[in-house]
């Protein structure tokens, strides 16, 4: 490709360097740019175009069509559950016209170079790779009708693709798309000014609704059918640990209990007497801020994962830990109350209009109140886990990563490669929820197989690993204060929030949330209230802070929406009618004039703030709840609505509480509005995924730490939701499938407001407020 | 060491008896399908047929399957209730990763062929030990309902 921005967008690719990779018996292979939507993208740097790797000058979606019909689409952003690798090749087929039982994936490895940006986070795939995915199938279609046009010499305006093949219209002759991809091949590649994508009513896919729609089935299943579902029934869909080589090696890594901490000394004998035991080394760790390097230790190398695990236990290791100085002192609880006491005095003002002293001088009634988020992990169903071979001077990684970017830096660097020399393949994920944004685990494979040259070593995570070592959710206290009018309206509004900053893992510790943390619902909070001003006072970090799906959205929809249910109780008031007047009438909010200049990387103008959409998923879920309808007595709703990654969601919750403090979800309604919706199924899928990690986080999932120690270590201590305490019934309304409203995110917004419309129905059943989560016992006696 | 047969094949496995049957399968016989998840039994990732009992294999010694007869996620499609299984986890779009599916697959298999009509409170008891990160359960639910006749087949 050329490296000329003049160049038109999708051009002739030299099919050798495409087909590294690829079946060999390629015929057909179209490549497009980055992102073939707007030249001014180039200049604005917003969304697809402002990503890393997102403008470089290579091609990096592809479609291949072998001579007998096959269709291969590569996929290149990582699959964690969200669906991806069912739903852009599902976009690539809709346009191409290819019959989805002759379509298969290709997992593209870590390029970004030839690719584009691949790191898979923020909620981004669909809504920056829809189009260069439709324009890349828009042009392989083009191209097979112009090969059909020139075998039968009739114009190409005669010939139209319809499914796997193409149809001359005049005379109804026929030729299939694996007949036509060794002519298609020879042909430029159109320009993208010439390019038709098609109607929607022309469609099969894209926008349709199929599949689970709220307990009922539609056409049987799920079409197309998800790409990995067979493997993923059967067992053979591949995993990050589900790679084994026949002359692989395993480890297990024994780190420093503490963040900064090191290896002092380590006797080994015990453990190399393990039956199976190979060797034991030690993995050099980054003190902090420690970005994505390891945190050291050592690691046990085995012939098996057992012997790996047993020969760690039989170390006899010595910490220092005068190294981690005050994150050996670190104890969350008091932790809390010093953020909390903290939260009592001004801090860095983010946010300001009105007089907010004034206002809540002179208000009828003041109120205020102090919510606590914990520590919490991702824990993916998946620890992490990786595969690391070092030979002949190449590095190869297989591994389930969600950033294979960072990924490839991050092996090339342990092994002292360049990045060229290194090929990260990338698994499936067995669950991300950010923690595989982090290569950390990966490069501790590296670090390893540097050590053992020629074999491929694997390196196993366990769950008290993952649980005790993972990048924390950042622990949040959040302080509001709001004065209402003699009438009960809101005319000021304070809000203090204080976390640790995911900005400590790779600098000095800013002890200030940054944009892009405040601007996950705190300076973008919508509320149409006279005098406001927000604050970010000081807070320091003590373990590795890193991204948690939905990550700083969660306090701080917790905080906001709670409190304005606590408004709405102290006004005397409706809580959705009071929410609503929160709202304020409906408009768009340019995100600059809240301070946020981050806006999840969008263009403002496409993506402001708008309240209209805020209100309208406010209004179907409740409408679709029975907002106001009597319930038996221990029962309640509860709402809470958040606008995050460029998508809005609001949330009814109708909650039981049992005598003894159990909490019973009966019922969940959702109504989300991500723009255009392209796979719908997949849409519900998450959001119904998003409402039962909500509902742990409101009821059970805490990490907590003591001496810079966590004190949970598997799934009997640091709980999860399981089947009981799944809503009885989930039922998600999609609101807005206007196919030219700009594309929001899916995998995250779902989220944030979970827990709060859980703790308002709490309070809605028992009059009990709860401020700090998780409930856990809480509610009992 | 043990002898015991895995999906229908005899296997010897020349490993310590105290390893856990999930690494022996994973690392040795290199049947991946059944995952590590806990290491406790605490998720049901690693969960097995043992004599057709749904087993948690990352807490089962190898000494303790010696001589019997092991089933695995791969084996499923020729067990007729186990088909019908995978089949209604299909229909009903129910994995998200899929990392714990097969796992619970294999719960649900086993429940099935001891209640092959289980009401909805059965179903929870069932499959409460089995977690999910993805949050997928409500589909579980409808697919262990749809496979068992509970629900009208399409």
């Amino acid at each position: 490709m050329s490296q000329d921005r003049e160049m038109p967008m999708i051009a002739n690719v030299s099919r050798r360097h495409f087909l590294k990779g690829l079946a060999a018996s390629s015929a057909l292979v179209v490549a497009v740019r980055w992102d073939p939507l707007l030249a001014e993208e180039e200049e604005t740097q917003y969304g697809a175009a402002a990503m890393p790797g997102g403008w470089v000058d290579n091609p990096n979606v592809f479609i291949h069509i072998d001579a007998d019909g096959t269709v291969t689409v590569v996929n290149h952003r990582s699959e964690m559950g969200q669906g991806i690798r069912t739903s852009l090749v599902m976009v690539a087929a809709d346009e191409l016209g290819a019959d989805w039982d002759r379509v298969r994936v290709e997992q593209a490895p870590a390029n970004q170079e030839k690719y584009g940006n691949q790191n898979t986070d923020g909620s981004r795939s669909m809504r920056h790779w829809f189009s260069p995915m439709r324009r890349a199938a828009a042009a392989a279609r083009s191209m097979l009708e112009q090969a059909a046009a020139n075998e039968w010499g009739v114009p190409k305006e005669e010939c139209r693709a319809g499914v796997h093949l193409v149809r001359h219209e005049p005379s109804g002759r026929e030729l299939g798309f694996g007949e036509l991809a060794g002519r298609a091949r020879e042909l430029s590649i159109p320009d993208r000014e010439s390019l038709t994508l098609k109607p929607d009513s022309e469609l099969r896919y894209i926008s349709r609704e199929t599949g689970m729609v709220n307990g009922e089935l539609r056409d049987d299943s799920a079409r197309p059918p998800a790409i990995d579902g067979d493997g993923i029934v059967s067992g053979s869909a591949v995993f990050g640990g589900d790679v084994i080589f026949d002359d692989q090696l395993f480890a297990v890594v024994a780190r420093p209990p503490v963040y900064g901490a090191n290896l002092k000394s380590v006797d080994d004998a015990e453990a190399l007497k393990v039956p199976g035991v190979v060797k034991v080394v030690t993995i050099e760790g980054a003190d902090p801020p420690a970005g994505f390097e390891p945190l050291g230790g050592v690691a046990v190398v085995a012939e098996n994962t057992w012997a790996a695990i047993e020969g760690r236990r039989a170390l006899s290791i010595e910490w220092n830990l005068e190294a981690a100085g005050d994150n050996a002192r670190y104890d969350t609880e008091a932790y809390r109350k010093a953020l909390e006491e903290a939260a009592q005095s001004p801090g860095k003002t983010i946010r300001e209009s009105g007089n907010i002293e004034e206002a809540l001088e002179k208000a009828d009634r003041r109120l205020d109140a102090t919510y606590y988020m914990p520590h919490m992990a991702q824990a993916p169903m998946e620890p992490p886990v990786a595969v690391v071979r070092f030979k002949d001077g190449k590095g190869e990684a297989w591994a389930p990563v969600q950033h294979p970017r960072a990924t490839r830096e991050g092996v090339a660097g342990k092994l002292g490669l360049d990045v060229e020399d290194v090929t990260v393949n990338v698994t499936l994920l067995g669950g991300g929820f950010g923690r595989k944004s982090k290569p950390d685990f990966v490069m501790e494979a590296a670090s390893v197989a540097r050590q053992f040259e020629g074999r491929p070593v694997r390196v196993q995570w366990t769950r008290e690993d993952d649980i005790q070592h993972t990048y924390f959710h950042a622990n949040s206290v959040d302080r509001l204060e709001a004065g209402l009018d003699a009438d009960g309206k809101a005319i000021g509004w304070l809000h203090r929030t204080l976390s640790p900053s995911i900005g400590s893992l790779f600098a000095e510790d800013p002890e200030h949330k940054g944009g892009f943390e405040l601007g996950m619902g705190f300076n973008t909070m919508p509320f149409d209230i006279p005098a406001i001003r927000l604050e970010n006072p000081k807070a320091s970090a003590h373990v590795r802070i890193g991204w948690f799906r939905s990550v700083y959205n969660l306090p701080h929809a917790f905080a906001i929406q709670s409190f304005a249910a606590e408004m709405a109780e102290a006004a005397g008031r409706d809580h959705r009618d009071y929410l609503l007047e929160l709202l304020g009438p409906a408009r768009r909010i340019d995100p600059a004039t809240f301070n946020d200049e981050w806006n999840y990387g969008e263009d403002p103008e496409r993506y402001p703030i708008n309240v209209g959409r805020m209100r309208a998923v406010v209004e179907r879920a409740t409408q679709e709840a029975g907002w106001g309808r009597e319930l038996p007595p221990g029962r309640g709703l509860g709402l809470a609505m958040h606008h995050s990654f460029v998508s809005y969601t609001a949330v009814v919750m109708e909650v039981e509480v049992q005598d003894d403090g159990g909490v019973i979800v009966h019922r969940a309604d959702m109504a989300f509005d991500c723009g255009r919706q392209v796979n719908p199924e997949r849409i519900r899928s998450q959001l119904e995924g998003a409402c039962v990690m909500g509902i742990g986080i409101a009821l059970h999932s805490e990490v907590t730490l003591s001496e810079g120690v966590v004190a949970q270590d598997n799934f009997h201590q640091y709980h999860i939701p399981r089947m009981e305490h799944a809503p009885r019934e989930v039922r998600v309304h999609l609101v807005n499938n206007d196919p030219n409203a700009p594309m929001g995110g899916v995998g995250e917004p779902g989220l944030p407001p979970v827990a709060p419309a859980l703790c308002n129905a709490i309070y809605a059943a028992t009059g009990q407020r709860i401020r700090q989560l998780p409930v856990a016992d809480q509610l009992a006696g | 060491m043990a002898s015991l047969t895995i999906n229908g094949e005899e296997h010897e496995l020349k490993v310590p008896g105290e390893m856990p049957l999930l690494w022996a399968l994973r690392d040795v016989v290199q049947l991946t399908g059944t995952k590590f998840g806990c290491g406790i039994s605490e998720c049901g990732a690693c969960t097995v047929h043992v004599d057709g009992e749904a087993t948690r294999s990352c807490v089962t010694p190898v000494s303790a399957v010696d001589g019997k007869k092991v089933t695995t996620i791969e084996a499923m499609a020729d067990d007729a209730t186990g088909k019908r299984v995978q089949q209604a986890w299909l229909d009903l779009g129910v994995a998200q990763c899929g990392y714990c599916q097969g796992g619970q697959i294999m719960a649900a298999t086993a429940l099935l062929k001891e209640n092959p009509e289980p009401d909805e409170e059965q179903i929870r008891e069932a499959m409460n030990g089995n977690l999910c990160r993805c949050g997928t359960y409500n589909r579980i639910m409808a697919a262990i309902k749809r496979a068992s006749g509970g629900e009208e087949k399409a």
